[in-house]
């Protein structure tokens, strides 16, 4: 029965409280997903020991340097291949994987796609920030058109990456995405993700006012993260004002960001059907008496 | 009762913003960084809603519940998914 | 579906004692019988009959094989399944090898036991990709980022190649370092008889896990239980909560990247704890050295031409010997200089344009003659070819 309420005691039971303060910048938003993954798993009272966190390069991978549980912090892009071959062994084990936009969409691409097709069972939360903030900001595949970076510097050519919309292609089990700027609806997303059999991924759009914020004007932190709130809408109002909506409001909606679940479905994952592929194989032995 | 941990606050602001009431303010004192951290102020209408202790960047925000103020809200934690506390 | 090895199972999914197979079917006997239960692989000319035998067997001695999207991830899931407890292998040719470069070196700096089985193909680039050739035993060594130690093995016939990846899997175990075996072309596409051996026949080394108090456990120094640099292994799900990284890490693992004296312990302690013992690792084939003046130095399939020609010379009465490298990394230097000191001319035949024969000229430090004897373009080298070598000055 989980017992923590507070942060102080939550600190205590999840934190490596000597690798605190964080090399995050202020005003960043990726210390408030670890802070919402800890509530969720306090919530669901996951066992420690039997709970791995992999990461790749970045800011958003340097989270399970702080945190008190198995932590493998690998090469870029390539943490959900990590990820599969950690569950292969041990599928018991619990398995988040912390990674970034660039990390999973750019170099990391195939591995998501594949992993995600085959419905392996981790759960992949992706901190988005429209930039490779730790090398100093350079062009993200997820950046919005028009935006600038530093290698962009006359304004981004290039449409975005719609990384949801590709999961839900792939028939990932669990898809959504939301914004860091408001707790409840992530903590609970979390949660469902973790607990879904099969892949899961949770899409977090989080603020970086040194790489991003910076250049696109939104440096003041106050504003970075009130542009959240004015550009993003959730799934079901943006439906209802298609539909329903008049002219007017369809203009004024049209280009905002959509945040809700994408996709919420039951298909077995990959370790449950091999498990039954190597049953199968004994059960044929045994009958047959042969190899 | 707002305990705040002065030296990994890194004067974000955003709690203060977001306070719903505005009970947080951007203290005197600096910290080992050289940063104002965040109190509560003097006279507040903090009613234990918890929204800085969930959004606080660096988890340096601890709410706990006062027993002894009367207020007219129900003093029902609430967990961070909605509902009652179990 | 937590493994254990069942050398019953192993053997009746294998079959026969004596039978006569692929050299690839023989890298995947010496994995099963090893332990060996997870496979990361993907299809390679001509490595892909490995993973085509690991997707049969596997299942059947309740192993997990997963077919990846590519080489990078292959390598990848193969060293998260390390860390998860399992013992791991994948087998590769040249545009793999290449592309699994960053993660080997990632596997040598996190100390963590796999194996590679690299059936080698005349390169660069896609090159001749049904053809044999040694073409890269440097990149082997050198073809990673940064300063670690490798570990490589060229097995010279059929059974080699099963022998040798059991040995793989107990050196990878014992010093916690990626271990290739470097076959080739030849060698993997090869049919000959293999003879598997009986179970009181084999030494099969595990990792040694951790097992001490959880709150005095260091990850990442030399073993608190025994004398070794190798530290015992935390496997995830254990409850220690290890932090493994591929940053310079600090003892307990966490990153350390601003301090110069963290970066040199630990690097000179994972290259230490191997080349310290390269004596126990030297393994070397020596063949008529008491009196001979001319000596071939050779290692993998080179070594079967070398072998005739130098029986031809025998029998036409010239003082001829062979030193078989069976472990070429890390370098026997001991062997060739006690050799260096007592022959006239070392020939070294290899299957590229000169790669093992520098380093030979290394430790010869002069002494005596060293001559490179290459040929490229996926043939091997034929014995009178190499008895011409001999003739020469």
């Amino acid at each position: 029965m989980p017992d923590v309420r507070t942060a102080d005691k939550l600190n205590k039971k999840f934190l490596r409280e000597e690798m605190w303060p964080t090399i995050f910048c202020n005003g960043c938003g990726h210390g408030v997903v670890l802070d919402y993954t800890f509530w969720a798993i306090e919530e669901l009272d996951l066992d420690m020991d039997k709970t791995v966190f992999v990461s790749g390069i970045g800011c958003s991978s340097r989270l399970p340097g702080y945190i008190n549980a198995d932590g493998l912090h690998t090469t870029h892009g390539r943490a959900i291949a990590f990820a599969t071959g950690i569950k292969a062994a041990n599928p018991d084990l619990n398995i988040i994987v912390f990674t970034g936009d660039g990390d999973c969409s750019g170099i990391g691409g195939n591995h998501l796609i594949h992993a995600a097709r085959r419905n392996i069972d981790i759960t992949v939360i992706m901190i988005n920030n429209f930039t490779y903030g730790m090398t100093g900001g350079q062009l993200a595949p997820t950046a919005p058109l028009g935006s600038i970076a530093t290698t962009a510097p006359y304004g981004n050519i290039e449409h975005p990456f719609n990384i949801c919309e590709l999961a839900k292609a792939l028939g990932a089990n669990y898809v959504a995405r939301w914004s860091v700027t408001h707790p409840y609806q992530p903590i609970k997303s979390i949660k469902e993700g973790i607990q879904k059999k099969g892949f899961s991924i949770i899409e977090f759009l989080s603020p970086c006012p040194t790489a991003y914020g910076r250049r696109n004007k939104l440096g003041d932190i106050k504003k970075h993260w009130k542009w959240y709130d004015d550009n993003t809408i959730l799934i079901e109002d943006y439906d209802k004002a298609m539909k329903y909506g008049t002219d007017e409001e369809k203009e004024k909606i049209k280009n905002k960001i959509q945040c809700g679940v994408f996709q919420d479905i039951e298909k077995p994952g990959f370790f449950e059907q091999y498990e039954k592929l190597v049953e199968r194989l004994q059960e044929k032995r045994v009958k047959g008496g042969k190899k | 009762m707002i305990e705040i941990k002065e030296d990994w606050c890194k004067g974000c602001g955003i709690c203060i913003e977001r306070c719903p009431v505005g009970a947080l303010e951007e203290s005197d004192k600096l910290n080992r960084k050289g940063i104002h951290p965040a109190r509560l102020k003097e006279k507040n209408e903090c009613n234990f809603c918890r929204l800085c202790e969930l959004i606080c960047p660096d988890l340096a925000i601890t709410v706990i519940p006062d027993e002894k103020v009367k207020k007219d809200v129900k003093k029902v934690l609430l967990s961070p998914t909605g509902g009652k506390n179990k | 579906m937590k493994y254990k090895r069942d050398p019953e199972l192993i053997r009746s999914v294998l079959g026969n004692k004596v039978q006569f197979i692929l050299g690839d079917m023989a890298c995947v006997y010496g994995g099963l019988l090893a332990g060996c239960s997870f496979f990361g692989g993907y299809p390679i000319t001509p490595a892909s009959e490995v993973t085509e035998g690991m997707a049969r067997r596997l299942p059947r001695v309740k192993g997990t094989y997963v077919q990846m999207e590519d080489e990078i991830g292959s390598i990848a899931a193969v060293i998260g399944a390390s860390w998860g407890g399992a013992k791991s292998m994948t087998a590769t040719s040249g545009p793999g090898f290449s592309l699994m470069m960053e993660n080997y070196g990632f596997a040598a700096m996190t100390e963590t036991p796999c194996v590679i089985v690299n059936i080698q193909r005349t390169g660069p680039s896609t090159g001749q990709p049904t053809l044999g050739a040694q073409g890269d035993m440097m990149q082997a060594k050198w073809g990673t980022h940064g300063d670690f130690e490798a570990i490589a093995l060229a097995p010279s016939t059929v059974q080699e190649c099963m022998d040798f990846t059991i040995e793989a899997f107990n050196l990878a175990e014992k010093y916690r370092n990626p271990v290739c075996v470097m076959a080739d072309g030849e060698m993997g596409h090869l049919r000959e008889r293999v003879i598997i051996p009986d179970e009181k026949e084999l030494e099969i080394i595990d990792r040694v896990p951790a097992t001490i108090d959880k709150k005095k456990f260091i990850p990442f120094t030399s073993s608190q239980t025994r004398n070794s640099k190798v530290p015992d292994f935390p496997t995830f799900g254990t409850g220690y909560h290890t932090y493994v990284t591929g940053l310079t890490h600090n003892e307990k693992g966490f990153p350390a990247t601003d301090k110069q004296p963290d970066h040199e312990k630990l690097v000179k302690r994972i290259t230490s704890k191997i080349t310290d013992d390269l004596d126990k690792l030297t393994n070397v084939e020596k063949l008529y050295l008491d009196d001979a003046k001319t000596v071939f130095v050779t290692y993998g399939a080179s070594a079967r031409p070398a072998e005739s020609a130098m029986e031809m010379a025998r029998a036409k009465g010239k003082k001829v010997g062979m030193l078989r490298l069976k472990l070429v990394w890390p370098f026997p230097y001991k062997e060739i200089q006690k050799l260096a000191s007592k022959v006239d001319k070392i020939i070294v035949p290899e299957m590229n344009l000169g790669q093992i024969v520098h380093t030979v000229q290394e430790y010869v430090e002069g002494q005596c003659k060293v001559v490179s004897a290459p040929k490229i373009g996926g043939e091997m080298h034929l014995p009178h070819e190499l008895y011409k070598y001999l003739e020469g000055k």
